[in-house]
């Protein structure tokens, strides 16, 4: 070591057995070639690989079967050559005992490489100035490489670091936990190998120091190292860091404490200080790739416990299954079998032993129950603080443990659970043998539940106050609307009665209008047969099983659509027509009467209105769904308006003194089906708005596609709001003619 | 039969409840054998006693409330409270105030709150307390002296079980008499600490034997801080409060209890080490164990000073056991990767 580092210290820690002599006696044996390798497509934090092979494929050693999907996500490849005798969902080990899709390759023994190449043929750092950081990160994901100390998080990722401006790196050799020694068979043995990475990942990040941090219960590890950066000659910026043996050291946070002095923010990562964190297994497995163009295909694993004659660590494939390295080993079953993959104080318990070997899988644990007594019946919590004392995220479990237990969720929030690494040492140390993990495993499990449907709610809330305020809205105006027509009546009463008081009586209706009216009616009746058909598509639509009448539902509706275009041009024919006549005779009418208030003056003006009014209403639609501010002055027009399409329409129909009112009003059933269709559309369109925003929100590309299709959704919802308020306005005509 | 799968972690620490407690119970056995040695056999049948009846009365109540009996006996907890009331009710204390402070420690102020873990108030001092304010003669006339102050062996065997079994109070008259705190609060009032001190109460010695007594409760709760079963926090700050208030208000020797009176007389160092470090029912943080323990601190003096009672280590640690939980919620620590503690209860949504 050149560099002094002051080293720092984190809270609270505990020192359990270390157990490691065990596997440390003899150097790292080839695991060699089982006959066949499982190799799960997800074997890292993010989306799985993508198959790239297709089962009867032959595939040489280190070839691609798996390609990345997205951008946290990584290959995968071959770790023999063989052939692919399955893709199919397997077990694989995860907590959850869950099967996933794995790629199983059936070996040829032959072990053939595919041509592979580094990116450079003698590494040192010279020829590492040739090639750019981005260069590197690419070439480190397309060889597979997630982080082998346990998480297995993509490499090229963390290393994709923007704008941050790293000014240290670290290399995590501590291996804290108990039993463990793969990180430190690795590093004795191929030293040369985690240094020459740790040079390729000083280029990357651009770091000016590294830091490879080992606990001093590691001498030889230590020793190897520091030969190993003699021989590169880097002593000037990579350090061997012996630290003090305490678990949990090799955690990242803690280990970043431990060297630097900093924290990394909760919640953030090591990026955001400055920091990046590799493991040291990781880093030579860079160092392959990079110079050797080698993929990760296989690791360093532990095998130990009382459970195993041959403790030891191996270099076995990726996809190598659990009961092939531990038969390796010569495991002795137990009568209460327990085997663990990682070590005692974090691993995981496998429900089976035909697993495979992945990425992440760092120590297989095969305990005597002797060795690893089972946890006795848990006493009450006394809250002595052991627990906190040896918390190293300075928590307070004690009260988590509380918390949890009575479902306080806010408190244990309070308490900043989320901080809690779950290492272990809380439980460890409890003298109430208490599973405290499992409890804050729990809580947070019910806090994300409870988070994920708040959010739910909230969103389903907002949408149905929206929708309530719409309603509200909408029978304000229409209220406003039936009161003006109200006042109208009254007043037309008042007039027809002065009317009649003049003894004035109208005469007979043209016979154009009587056409019109003919035509009217079967618009009307097309009009009705469309929705009718609509309504059928749209639940042919929602309902799977009615799937294969949907064409025959379409032709239909087009069919419908023809004729009411047809209808409409002959009413636009008819009215025209009606006009000329009524353009021909008021000119005798009036020359015959000159009346104003003969019946047709008075119709044309009551239809003159009767359009305006419906144009205004148009606007006003519109206005609304842009959100314009005229809205307020429009609805006041339209009142007006109504008010005087009421009058025009009163005056002629006292005219005409009790002839048949003229259109045909739509039925109430009618107004009630159009209503439900709205309510039906407007459902759609929320449930369309939020798959939009659930993709939107994931990311994904059918976010845009979504977004048309709310528009489109949106646009017929006010196709339907139209036509609602335009029979609604038949309607109470009709009801106003009647009265 | 399928693989075991457990939930990490899969080893544990060597430490136990069972052990915890009786490791506590152990650390009085210095005090004990001053007390003992100072006072007489009354002390040790206490404590015996006290076990006795504590051990009974939670199978009593286990199986009227259908727990395991002998998996909750063997936590220790009923053992310690019986150890710990043993130790600070008077010596020539009859059995019956005994039983009664006792029982009512385990049935009511532990069990019926749920068991050991649950009791928001320490169950010893609880049943102190009702036996203090109940039998206010029993617990102010039954105190030995030393045989420093009478100069004398202690009582016999024999005669302290008539005392305390047969009620032959008269026994133990000879031996018996007020404590030292007792009797230098109400002679100061009429005199100086001088004149106090040629008192025969104190025949020249102030604190009148009880200072060994502290000193040994001092080294077995020393030896629990070492043997990390307590920390440091609780009883540093109660000293430090009692010895910064006595300096601060009662420096006046002629006119209050002087200082070394307050640390190495009655039960403060019991107190200090033993009671007010129930974890159970004390702060937990670290910065709140340092408050609640001044708090006790600052009672003590208080009570001590201007109250009613000579002692009142049993008042100071109830009083100071309402306030843990609200202590708790706002001396939260401040956790790693945070710029600063979070503090208070949660905000109500």
């Amino acid at each position: 070591m050149t560099n002094m580092i002051r080293l720092h210290t984190f809270n609270g820690g505990i020192h359990p057995a270390e157990n490691k002599d065990q596997s440390t006696s003899r150097p790292i044996a080839s695991a060699g070639i089982p006959s066949e390798l499982v190799l799960p497509l997800h074997q890292h934090i993010g989306a799985a690989a993508q198959p790239v092979v297709a089962v009867g494929d032959k595939v040489l050693k280190g070839q691609l079967i798996a390609e990345a999907e997205g951008f946290v996500s990584v290959p995968l490849h071959a770790p023999t050559s063989g052939t692919i005798a399955a893709i199919e969902p397997r077990a694989v080990p995860h907590a959850s005992g869950l099967e996933e899709l794995c790629i199983v390759i059936r070996s040829d023994g032959a072990d053939e490489w595919i041509t592979h190449q580094g990116l450079c043929q003698t590494l040192n750092v010279e020829h590492l100035q040739d090639i750019t950081p981005r260069q590197l990160v690419e070439h480190i994901r397309s060889c597979g490489i997630a982080g082998m100390g346990g998480a297995g998080f993509p490499t090229s990722v963390k290393l994709n670091i923007g704008k941050q401006d790293i000014h240290t790196l670290i290399l995590n050799g501590a291996e804290c936990e108990p039993y463990i020694t793969a990180d430190d068979m690795l590093m004795r043995e191929r030293a040369i190998e985690v240094v020459k990475g740790a040079q390729i990942l000083l280029h990357i990040v651009g770091a000016k120091r590294c830091l490879i941090g080992v606990e001093d219960n590691k001498p030889q590890a230590i020793d190897a190292l520091n030969a190993a950066l003699v021989e590169v000659n880097e002593q000037h910026h990579i350090d061997v860091v012996a630290i003090p043996t305490k678990y949990p050291s090799g955690g990242e946070k803690q280990l970043i404490k431990i060297l630097t002095g900093e924290e990394v923010p909760s919640g953030g990562i090591p990026a955001s200080i400055g920091i990046v964190c590799q493991n040291v297994g990781t880093s030579a497995a860079i160092y392959r790739a990079v110079e050797l163009g080698e993929p990760l295909i296989s690791r360093v694993i532990t095998v130990t416990g009382d459970s195993v004659a041959r403790a030891g660590n191996y270099d076995a494939m990726i996809g190598t299954p659990v009961s092939y390295l531990l038969q390796l080993a010569g495991y002795q079953q137990q009568k209460r079998e327990r085997v663990i993959m990682g070590g005692p104080m974090m691993g995981f318990a496998l429900p089976q032993l035909e697993l495979p070997v992945i990425k992440t899988s760092n120590c297989l644990l095969a305990p005597t129950e002797k060795e690893l007594p089972l946890n006795d019946v848990a006493m009450a919590c006394i809250r002595c603080g052991m627990c906190s004392e040896a918390c190293p995220a300075e928590l307070l479990p004690q009260q988590l443990y509380w918390f949890s237990k009575s479902q306080e969720f806010d408190k244990a929030e309070q308490h900043n659970i989320f901080d809690c690494i779950e290492c272990g040492a809380c439980s460890y140390v409890c003298p109430s043998h208490i599973p405290l993990v499992q409890y804050y495993r729990y809580a947070k499990g019910a806090i994300r539940d409870e988070r994920a449907a708040q959010a739910k709610a909230e969103k389903a809330r907002l949408r149905f106050e929206e929708r309530q305020a719409r309603k509200d809205r909408e029978e304000a105006e229409k209220e406003a609307r039936r009161k003006a027509r109200a006042e109208a009546a009254e007043k037309a009463q008042q007039e027809k009665k002065a009317a009649a008081a003049s003894g004035d009586v109208a005469t007979a209706a043209p016979a154009a209008s009587e056409e019109l009216e003919k035509l009217q009616k079967k618009l009307d009746a097309a009009q009705t047969a469309k929705a009718k058909t609509q309504d059928k598509l749209d639940a042919a639509k929602a309902d799977e099983s009615m799937a294969d009448k949907i064409p025959a539902f379409e032709a239909a509706l087009v069919k419908t659509q023809d004729k009411i275009k047809e209808l409409a041009k002959e009413i636009a024919a008819a009215k025209k027509a009606a006009k000329a006549a009524q353009a021909a005779e008021p000119a005798a009418t009036a020359t015959d009467k000159g009346d104003p208030n003969s019946p047709e003056r008075l119709k044309r003006k009551w239809e003159t209105a009767q359009g305006r009014l419906d144009t205004a209403l148009k606007r006003l639609e519109q206005a609304k769904a842009e959100g314009l501010d005229t809205v307020d002055a429009l609805q006041a027009g339209i009142d007006k308006q109504q008010e005087r399409v009421d009058e025009a329409k009163a005056a002629y129909e006292a005219a005409l003194s009790g002839d048949a009112p003229a259109a045909p009003a739509p039925s109430a059933e009618e107004l009630d089906a159009l209503r439900k269709k709205i309510l039906a559309q407007e459902d759609r369109v929320q449930k369309m708005q939020e798959r939009h925003d659930m993709a939107k929100a994931d990311g994904l590309d059918t976010a845009d596609a979504l977004a048309m299709g709310v528009q489109k959704q949106l646009d017929k919802l006010q196709q339907l709001q139209q036509e609602l308020t335009a029979a609604e306005a038949l309607a109470a005509n009709a009801n106003n003619g009647a009265s | 039969m399928g693989l075991l799968t457990l939930s990490s972690p899969h080893t544990h620490g060597p430490n136990s409840t069972s052990k915890v407690m009786a490791i506590v119970a152990l650390a009085t056995v210095p005090g004990l054998i001053a007390m003992t040695a100072l006072f007489g056999w009354g002390t040790l049948i206490n404590v015996v006693l006290a076990c006795a009846v504590a051990l009974a009365s939670e199978a009593a109540i286990l199986l009227l409330r259908k727990r395991p009996v002998s998996f909750f006996l063997k936590d220790n907890s009923a053992l310690l409270t019986g150890v710990l009331l043993g130790l600070a009710l008077p010596p020539f204390a009859p059995f019956w105030v005994t039983a009664v402070a006792t029982s009512f420690a385990i049935v009511f102020s532990k069990q019926l709150y749920g068991g050991m873990g649950n009791n928001p108030f320490n169950p010893a001092m609880v049943g102190y307390a009702l036996v203090l304010v109940s039998f206010p003669v029993q617990m102010t006339t039954a105190w030995a002296l030393s045989t420093q102050m009478t100069g004398a062996p202690a009582m016999g065997f024999a005669d302290t079980l008539s005392v305390i079994f047969a009620g032959n109070a008269h026994l133990a008259d000879a031996f018996s008499g007020a404590t030292p705190l007792d009797a230098y609060k109400h002679l100061i009032a009429k005199s100086t600490s001088d004149d106090v001190l040629a008192q025969a109460t104190f025949n020249g010695w102030l604190n009148g034997g009880w200072e060994w007594v502290n000193i040994a409760f001092l080294v077995g709760g020393v030896l629990l801080i070492l043997r990390r079963i307590i920390t440091w926090h609780i009883p540093v700050a109660m000293l430090s409060a009692l010895t910064l208030c006595s300096l601060m208000f009662g420096w006046d020797e002629d006119m209050y209890t002087p200082l070394s009176l307050h640390l190495l007389s009655g039960a403060t160092m019991l107190g200090a080490f033993f009671i007010a470090t129930d974890p159970v029912t004390a702060s937990t943080t670290p910065l709140g164990k340092l408050i609640y323990g001044a708090g006790i601190g600052i009672l003590l003096f208080v009570i001590r000073t201007w109250g009613a009672y000579p002692d009142a280590v049993a008042f100071a640690v109830l009083l100071m056991n309402f306030a843990a939980p609200f202590i708790d919620a706002y001396t939260q620590p401040r956790t790693y990767g945070h710029s600063k503690a979070r503090r208070g209860l949660p905000e109500k949504k």
